[in-house]
């Protein structure tokens, strides 16, 4: 066991830590930066852009698609020094975490030369089109037909839930070719080209306020098939291989809640008294921290596994499951702490700027997206502990012959 | 980075584990838990002689001079095959105190002894319920007062024992315990297959460990902390085989036509119990870590490795009573051998809510 860089990773780190001094304002105690709306979109494109430009983008990608060609281990050190600053690491995460990989997998390479550098420096902004509103967690259920037309698809239907749909500029999406066949094998993966006629693109208004995702519907939506990311049926393996990547992109971004509590902690009184005083603080605050502690050397554990040429497997779903909770529940104490005035949500009223009371509103969210908090269970038992699977009332079926709800 | 135990570490422990399957079987756990044996004498002489006790002790004292990751991967054996020896009480604590501020002449008469298995020692610093409290105290040149529960009282040599000096200064003091003014009795506790003693002391011969007076519960605190991510990796070893206890029970077994484990219910189960054991497993290394390299947050680590190592065993033997359904709740099944383990360690060296704190105040201390 040792924590220490190797020559070459203390280097690197050196001209990460420069880099930040120079581009990003370093994070004090109870700085949150917010996730939302068109100015954290800009401020986006502007973060990407310098770190495109400084050879910084991407870390792990080749070079010639718009990367630094290092490794996992680079991408830890940058995670590690960012951890001290106001950074936009966040904001296109799915489409570089989770579409990029596919394209890299399945792309033509004139095409991944031509679009990937692109999305690395985040000129091209791009979402994933998967869920829709009768195929959640079945996602295979889906129901957006794809129908070919000499060399290019026509698509119709409808995607909910897509993150950031209103800013993107492609998206990687899954749509049934053929309903004839089982539900896996009728599917075809594809890349689209967001701004076109056929696509509409309306934000859904979500229960804490905010605007983060869409809704997004297909009419004739036009795609050529050199937008195709691998055989005609075949798009449930890439599917997989998108999944896969959300759950990694996810976790090295996934709110746990606990920095900003332990921030409270230190700097809040309460009827004259620091609550930090207050054993039953104490109490949440140990129990929390041993899990925030061990999500931490959980991760060590598994770039340690990375770094051996090992891949990380399905133990992200255990940060995504073990963060969303966290992250809920932490909320809810904080403004039960408050006592009466912890309905208050309004910046200048609310302690940490009504982050808890933000969080408790928007936390329910983050256990449903990239998979609930019951797929994670699932994944966990059935991929890592390998338990029998879930029987299934449509296996064997034609997608057409499986029974749907009324709705 | 490299955040993994080395090959030579790993072989250790697969070799623990192989010896331990055969040697510490739950036959032989059940041999000291339904009768009055105080340990498994044989299994103990074997780990003996397989080093084991000599393993974290200087060469200069008849040790083998390894480190303490040697000694993690060894104590996870020890808890997954449920070993009922006096292993933590001779080597996490009596060991480590002597080696650690035992005088010069202290070290050289102990830890030879304690290396080869001659002797057993313990350390005796509870006195009944609630916080750690002292009243035991020295008065002339004797010992006087009680500790309870003391692991391994019944048996070991010699304890080090948690008193105050005449006047009042906490310290631990090296006892024979088979001497006059020592008397023992085995105590009745939910862990059976290890033994328990109360020690009444009065006016039994006491010597300072240490050539100095040393702040005896800064001592302990320490002794505690290494002793935490020793008797983590217990729990997590014991965890481990509940969990795949569990999961092999409810694969085989059948319900509604099929596979117990294949119910969400039973999965769901499965998977949080390998959540929290994950969680734990994590915490555990980075107090080994911090533990071989003596690292500044070693006391932060120590007691969230124990934090979440308390949870996580306590957590999968409950559950693996639950998922065997009643046959869960009988004798013949081996499933309270870990229910009764995860409660004996659990008390060990400070409850949950005790560690907890603890780890508040080591958290909100450290920058």
């Amino acid at each position: 066991m040792d924590f220490n860089d190797t020559a070459e990773l203390a280097e690197f780190r050196h001209r990460v830590a420069d880099f930040l001094d120079a581009n990003a304002q370093r994070r004090t105690d109870n700085q949150l930066r917010g996730m939302e709306g068109e100015q954290a979109f800009l401020e986006g494109k502007e973060w990407y852009a310098r770190k495109a430009e400084a050879g910084l983008a991407c870390l792990t990608w080749p070079k010639e698609y718009g990367g630094a060609g290092l490794t996992p281990l680079h991408e830890v050190i940058w995670a590690q020094e960012a951890e001290n600053y106001l950074t936009r690491d966040a904001q296109f995460v799915i489409g570089i975490g989770n579409c990029g990989p596919a394209i890299m997998h399945f792309a033509t390479e004139e095409t991944k030369r031509e679009l990937l550098p692109r999305m690395a420096s985040a000129e091209d902004v791009w979402c994933q089109l998967f869920s829709e509103p009768c195929a959640g967690s079945d996602v295979a259920g889906l129901r957006t037909r794809a129908e070919r037309r000499g060399d290019e698809w026509l698509v119709n239907g409808q995607k909910i839930w897509t993150s950031g749909a209103q800013y993107s500029d492609y998206g990687v999406v899954l749509t049934r070719t053929d309903p004839t066949v089982s539900k896996y094998r009728g599917l075809t993966l594809f890349m689209i080209d967001m701004r076109q006629q056929g696509v509409e693109v309306r934000p859904i208004k979500q229960m804490d306020g905010g605007q983060h995702f869409a809704e997004v519907f297909f009419n004739d939506a036009v795609i050529p098939d050199s937008y195709r990311l691998g055989d005609v049926g075949g798009g449930w393996t890439g599917a997989l291989t998108v999944l896969m990547s959300e759950r990694l992109a996810i976790s090295g971004v996934q709110p746990t809640g606990f920095p900003q509590f332990l921030d409270l902690v230190k700097s809040l009184e309460l009827n004259g008294r620091p609550i930090a005083e207050d054993p039953l603080v104490r109490e949440r605050l140990a129990t929390w921290y041993s899990r925030y502690a061990g999500l931490q050397a959980a991760n060590k554990r598994m770039i340690t596994a990375v770094a051996k040429g090992g891949i990380a497997g399905a133990e992200a779903s255990l940060g995504k499951l073990v963060g969303a909770v966290m992250n809920q529940e932490i909320a809810n104490f904080a403004c039960q702490l408050f006592g009466q005035a912890g309905i208050i949500q309004d910046q200048e009223l609310s302690p940490e700027q009504a982050h808890f009371q933000k969080t408790v509103l928007f936390s329910p969210g983050v256990r449903l997206a990239g998979g609930t908090d019951e797929v994670m269970r699932n994944i966990l038992a059935e991929q890592v502990l390998g338990l029998p699977q879930e029987p299934r009332a449509d296996k064997g079926m034609a997608f057409q012959d499986i029974p749907t709800g009324p709705g | 980075m490299n955040f993994e135990f080395s090959e030579e570490q790993l072989f250790i422990r697969d070799q623990a584990r192989n010896f331990l399957s055969q040697e510490s079987s739950a036959e032989v756990v059940r041999s000291v838990l339904d009768t009055d044996l105080p340990f498994h004498r044989g299994l103990w002489q074997q780990i003996v002689e397989l080093g084991w006790t000599a393993m974290a002790i200087p060469e200069s004292f008849g040790g083998l001079g390894l480190g303490y990751l040697e000694l993690c991967v060894i104590a996870e054996e020890l808890g997954r095959s449920l070993a009922p020896v006096p292993f933590s009480s001779s080597v996490y604590l009596a060991t480590e105190a002597i080696k650690s501020w035992g005088s010069a002449e202290q070290q050289q008469h102990y830890l030879p002894r304690l290396a080869s298995g001659e002797l057993i020692g313990t350390l005796a610093s509870s006195e009944g319920p609630g916080a750690l409290e002292i009243n035991a105290v020295i008065r002339g040149e004797g010992l006087r007062g009680s500790k309870l529960p003391v692991p391994d009282g019944d048996v070991a040599d010699f304890a080090l024992v948690v008193a105050r000096s005449e006047d009042g200064i906490p310290g631990l003091y090296l006892v024979d315990l088979a001497v006059d003014g020592v008397s023992r009795s085995v105590l009745t506790t939910m862990d059976p297959s290890r033994s328990q003693a109360r020690l009444d002391f009065d006016g039994a011969p006491a010597q300072r460990l240490g050539e100095h007076a040393i702040d005896g519960l800064a001592a302990l605190d320490q002794l505690f902390d290494r002793a935490a991510v020793l008797f983590a990796f217990e729990q997590i070893g014991g965890a481990q085989a509940a969990l795949d206890m569990g999961m092999a029970y409810t694969r085989e077994r059948y319900a509604f036509g099929r596979a117990v484990a294949s119910f969400q219910a039973i999965k769901h189960k499965f998977a949080d119990m390998f959540v929290a054991l994950e969680l734990a497993r994590a915490n555990a290394y980075y107090g080994a870590w911090a533990l071989s390299s003596d690292a500044p947050d070693l006391p932060l680590a120590a007691a969230t490795a124990r934090v979440s190592a308390t949870d996580a065993f306590y957590q999968v033997s409950r559950e693996n009573i639950q998922v065997h359904g009643g046959m869960g709740f009988t004798w013949e099944f081996d499933c309270h051998l870990y229910y009764r383990r995860a409660q004996l360690l659990s008390t060990a060296i400070g409850t949950q809510p005790y560690w907890k704190e603890v780890l508040a105040t080591r958290l909100l201390a450290a920058a």
